[in-house]
């Protein structure tokens, strides 16, 4: 700790820290934002690696590029920044004070392997239990010992608590040859003054089981965008080959449904602004991937705006992918196993029947929201929570924002939680 | 052993498997030999703490000024990595592109290692820490050019923030759009009514700020300097003003896109089809009258994407004109409770909580909203009769209006107002539809001018709410620009980074390749054509350097001179030993953690290959290639990031530049006398790890069809 200060960045003399909850890409960018303006951050993340939703995406639109690009970016920004400490595995607790002078309490939880791990992977190999594989969607296993991707940040293993046997086993702990596994370790509360607070809590996809007619849970062929995200991926369970869940097949017709939760008035009344442009984006991928295969994205209208017009141009384009306006009102187990979707087609005005071996339901997404001791933090966009002074919601924490729109505003946060440090010196 | 400032200590890992792949005793060996003063220390788990005391322990006892770690990736542990900023630290990557992609106990992998450790310690000989460039008494006063809301709003956060700001507006009042806004789309919950514009309350948080200076009826005479010191020269009603400052936000918004050449919709040819702009001027004044001949209107009808979505006119979508038409079908609703208001769209895009607004708007019954074309509009007793194509109602229809109205799209304003007296131009360079911005994605606050920022609807269409968002994180990134120059660093990618290019000019030719190639406009010139650096301008990527055939420009600690002595440090074996040799130059950004991230998953590839990482693969000088081949190297592989239009080179033209260049390179090789097979460019994604092994291989294979390098001998 000590070579760190003394390594220290020049920071603002008696400038009080920012507190960042969130290490997604919002999070992250309001932290390194401000720390290379000159302040010190604190950035904490529930997980045990920083990049949240973004980093499981296989591309962004509408590049379709890889997000390893701009993250590996990122975290070299944190790497050679000490004025931004990254704590992962670690909750806001409790908050009190006002703008300028807020007492924050945190608390760490053991991730049970230290900096001293290398990645060698010893321990995967002796490791007896597995867990789900929630980075991939809950779609493969890892060990209860695992690495969360290939690019994960801070690059530490990690342990599942609830799959690991403990020091019952005790087998990783034998084989690592570089002391950094510690069964023993138990969570950290750390208190700590801040200036500001900025939550970049983030979002998770509306829950496709409430979506009663769209067979979400009763077909295994239908899918959500997230799930379509890591079959996609050549990191993800199926190594970038898309297969139908149920049998393993390649599927040759698959259909997007649009709104899938989203303006909808027993679901979310709003539209979630980047559902249209994900199933685009992923349907060009698979236009690409499965050359045979036939193609349908299902929407009421389609919401790709600004510069992103020439992307749904290619999509238009792409031979293998059909735009059909009309909402799927509900999908049907077909008699030969396949699915059926019931839609509207708005242009004839008729009921149309679609056939697909897989479906793909582009959920809608609802802010993830917070809950400390003391207060909760917007849990609804429809009714967002008035913050006091000094605090901050930044990318989707606030309202439904693409990759992009999350970055804009997350930097423009970063300007506003120093302007908070400023009215503490006033 | 010691001498002051040319210490070096050299510190081995010999654990995550590197003892039992390479005998590391070789590369203490070669280590001993190189380095004078200093010392040689093999240790195990190098970066635990007790590794890290033994490397401290020599930094204070041997006075140690040059640090070199052979242990892991410098992309891993580089926080305990870390020591003294005094200490200048090299990196030997022998867990990931030795350990990880190489079979051990081979021969081959081990001349690959001892070949690494010579590579890393000439660089070490040749390089220096550098020292930073802060400009004399650097401004942290930002200019914002241009006072809408986007405007107003940067200067505001701004000097919330604490900084001096100077708002320049070149009309009589500052507001822009606003002023003429009857009222605006809602911007918060539950965003279902009009709101009343949000100007007067802006600009009332504006007046309140003591340090901002609002400078109304100014435009720009030029603009010159670098960030930290930029001299802005202004004329304000004609009298001359001038002014230094830090940073500039661009915020000069946006102008109407003019439907007159779009034919079918009738706006050159009748008085009653308006744009949506003029239409709005009229709102809130009673009710809606036609311009023709002053009788009021019952039937309105408004046609969306007017122009927009377009290839032959806008191509893009200006994502607020669905909002402003359903706005001012209530205004026509409000001001006559029997009009009839008709929107023809090809989607309706209200996306996030607009969608609210949306939904509102449909509630009233007089109301049509249909998806559709407008295929001609023609006057009919008094009438306009808009002809429809496809609509979800009829595929041909006709309605009568009174009045209509075209949706217009945002088209930005030209950059060239902010006078740049810039060798490369007065404006910003743009990516795609005149709007000024490279990594729209990733890094959307990037623009090719280092130190200017453009915010709102000069970038992008944006509505007010969205505008004001975008406004801040510009002024963020001025500010950061500001803080970065006084420390001397360079901002975004290589943010922290204090080296920049020097040049020795008694070897300049005026050839001009410096400064007609930096991605970011750099360099100015004289005259006569002598290049002028800016280095607050500089990005740090070092293409001049790869493009100046004289070998002019270096950086303190990355030089044509370090990169050549790590060029002759590798052992080259002769033709008979049938061991080629293959330099890569490798772009430190993608492509160098990709084979990282091969090494980590243990995917293999040939030893015979030596990598140099390059900042940018634009910044691989000629030299070194024809160095390398006249060195008797078999082929020189260059890997950057992906070039074109979504490209992925962090320095924007790097990738591109390289391909230019390759024409060049393959007239070396003709007067060589070598195979043009010799040179190969290849660009991969930071996530294709996995085609590595293939590239490389396939690579290795084609040199061995070719055969050895006629120059190996000689």
């Amino acid at each position: 700790m000590e070579e760190k200060e003394q390594n220290s960045y020049q920071v603002f003399p008696g400038s009080k820290k920012i507190l960042v909850v969130g290490g997604g890409i919002s999070g992250m960018t309001t932290a390194i934002e401000a720390a290379e303006v000159g302040y010190e951050v604190v950035l904490v993340e529930k997980e045990e690696y920083l990049g949240g939703h973004a980093i499981e995406m296989n591309q962004y639109f509408p590049k379709l590029c890889p997000p390893y690009c701009g993250m590996e970016i990122n975290f070299r920004r944190i790497k050679q920044n000490s004025r931004i400490k990254v704590l992962t595995g670690t909750q806001l607790k409790a908050v009190e004070g006002e703008e300028g002078n807020f007492e924050v309490n945190l608390i760490t939880a053991p991730r049970f392997v230290n900096d001293k791990c290398t990645l060698c992977g010893d321990c995967t190999t002796v490791c007896p239990e597995e867990r789900k594989n929630s980075f991939n969607q809950d779609m493969d296993f890892t060990k209860a010992i695992y690495l969360p991707h290939d690019l994960a940040f801070p690059a530490l293993y990690t342990i599942d608590v609830d799959a690991c046997r403990g020091e019952s086993c005790n087998k990783c702990v034998e084989v690592c040859n570089y002391h950094a596994i510690d069964l023993k370790a138990k969570p950290i509360e750390t208190s700590l003054e801040v200036g500001s607070v900025v939550y970049a809590t983030g979002w998770k996809a509306y829950d496709a089981n409430k979506l009663d007619s769209l067979l979400y849970g009763q077909h295994p062929d239908v899918i959500t965008s997230l799930m379509m995200e890591r079959l996609a991926a050549p990191n993800g369970p199926t190594a970038g080959m898309i297969q139908c869940p149920s049998d393993g097949r390649a599927p040759e017709k698959i259909a997007f449904v649009q709104c899938a939760g989203s303006r909808d008035h027993n679901h979310l009344a709003y539209c979630s602004g980047v559902c249209c442009s994900a199933s685009m984006k992923q349907a060009l991928n698979l236009a690409e991937v499965l050359p045979d295969a036939k193609i349908s994205i299902h929407y009421i209208d389609l919401r790709v705006t600004g510069r992103n017009e020439a992307f749904l141009n290619r999509v238009e384009e792409n031979k293998s992918i059909a735009l059909l306006k009309g909402k799927v009102a509900s999908i049907l187990k077909d008699s030969d196993g396949g699915l059926k979707l019931m839609a509207e087609d708005v242009l004839s005005g008729k009921k149309k029947i679609y056939t697909a071996d897989l479906v793909v339901l582009a959920t809608g997404i609802i802010p993830s929201g917070i809950i400390t001791d003391n207060f909760s933090v917007q849990s609804d966009y429809e009714n967002p929570a008035e913050l006091p002074a000094g605090m901050y919601l930044a990318g989707c924490a606030g309202k439904p924002l693409d990759i992009s729109a999350s970055l804009k505003q997350a930097t423009g946060v970063a300007l506003k939680a120093i302007a908070s440090l400023k009215t503490a010196d006033k | 052993m010691s001498e002051e400032g040319k210490n070096t200590g050299v510190f081995i890992c010999t654990s995550c498997g590197i003892k039992d792949c390479i005998d590391t005793s070789g590369l203490v060996k070669i280590a001993e030999e190189a380095v004078r003063f200093g010392n040689c220390i093999e240790q195990a788990n190098l970066c635990h703490p007790e590794g890290i005391e033994v490397i401290k322990k020599s930094i204070t006892d041997g006075k140690l000024n040059k640090v070199l770690i052979a242990a892991c990736s410098p992309r891993a542990k580089t926080e305990e990595f870390r020591f003294n900023p005094d200490v200048q630290i090299e990196r030997v990557n022998l867990r990931e592109q030795v350990v990880g992609s190489h079979e051990p106990g081979d021969e081959d992998t081990q001349m690959l290692a001892e070949d690494m450790m010579r590579m890393s310690l000439a660089k070490l000989e040749n390089t220096h820490l550098p020292t930073p460039f802060i400009p004399d008494k650097a401004s942290e006063e930002i200019l914002v050019l241009g006072g809408g809301i986007s405007g107003i709003t940067a200067a505001t956060e701004g000097a919330r923030a604490g900084y001096k700001i100077t708002l320049v507006e070149r009309e009589e009042k500052a507001g822009g759009w606003l002023n003429d806004l009857y009222k605006q789309i809602p911007m918060q919950s539950p965003w279902t009514r009009p709101q009343d514009p949000i100007l007067a309350p802006a600009l009332e948080a504006l007046h309140q700020e003591k340090n901002i200076s609002l400078l109304t009826n100014t435009e720009i005479i030029d603009i010159s300097g670098q960030p930290g010191a930029f001299c802005v020269r202004m004329s304000r009603g004609g009298e001359e003003i001038s002014k230094t400052v830090g940073a500039i936000v661009l915020a000069t918004g946006w102008e109407p896109y003019d439907p007159s050449g779009v034919a079918n919709l009738g706006y050159k040819d009748h008085t009653d089809v308006i744009s949506s702009v003029e239409f709005e001027k009229t709102a809130g004044k009673g009710s809606f009258k036609r311009p023709s001949d002053g009788k009021p209107v019952k039937n309105v009808l408004f046609v969306q994407c007017a122009g927009s979505r377009d290839k032959d006119h806008l191509p893009y979508c200006s994502s607020v004109c669905c909002g402003t038409s359903l706005k001012q079908a209530q205004y026509v609703r409000e001001a006559n409770p029997d009009a009839n208001v008709f929107i023809i769209y090809k989607d309706i895009r209200m996306p996030g909580m607009s969608e609210n607004y949306y939904l509102e708007v449909q509630k009233d019954s007089r109301i049509f909203l249909t998806k559709g074309e407008v295929a001609g509009i023609i006057a009919e007793d008094d009438q306009l009769l808009v002809n429809i194509k496809d609509s979800l109602v009829y595929s041909d229809m006709d309605i009568a209006a009174d009045l209509v109205v075209l949706a217009v799209g945002m088209t930005p304003r030209n950059s060239e107002d902010l006078k740049l007296s810039y060798k490369q131009g007065p404006g910003l360079p743009t990516l795609k539809y005149d709007f000024p911005d490279s990594h729209f994605i990733c890094f959307p606050y990037e623009t090719r001018r280092t130190g200017i920022y453009a915010a709102g609807s000069v970038r992008a269409p944006l509505t007010v709410s969205d505008s004001m968002e975008d406004a801040g994180g510009a002024m963020l990134k001025a500010i950061q620009c500001v803080e970065a120059t006084k420390r001397g660093e360079a901002v975004h990618p290589r943010a922290g980074d204090q080296s920049y290019p020097e040049l020795y000019m008694q070897r300049c030719t005026d050839c001009k390749r410096c400064t007609e190639e930096c991605p970011f406009g750099a360099y100015d010139e004289t005259e006569k054509g002598t290049p002028l650096p800016n280095p607050s301008r500089c990005r740090r990527c070092g293409i001049c350097m790869g493009s100046c055939p004289e070998r002019v420009i270096s950086f303190k600690d990355f030089s044509i001179q370090s990169v050549s002595a790590m060029i002759k440090a590798i052992e080259v074996p002769d033709e008979f030993e049938e061991k080629p040799r293959v330099l890569v130059f490798l772009c430190e950004n993608d492509a160098y953690p990709a084979f990282d991230m091969a090494g980590m998953k243990g995917l293999k590839y040939s030893p015979f290959v030596r990598i140099i990482p390059v900042r940018c693969i634009g910044s691989v000088n000629k030299i070194w290639i024809s160095d390398a081949l006249s060195r008797g190297f078999d082929g020189i592989m260059q890997i950057g990031c992906k070039p074109g239009d979504d490209y992925q080179c962090h320095f924007i033209q790097g990738s591109e530049l390289t391909e230019t260049r390759g024409e060049n390179l393959q007239e070396t090789l003709q007067t060589m006398m070598l195979e043009p097979e010799r040179i190969r460019t290849e660009f991969i994604e930071i996530d294709e790890f996995d085609k590595i092994p293939a590239l490389i291989n396939d690579y290795m294979e084609e040199i061995e069809l070719i055969g050895p390098n006629p120059f190996k001998d000689m």
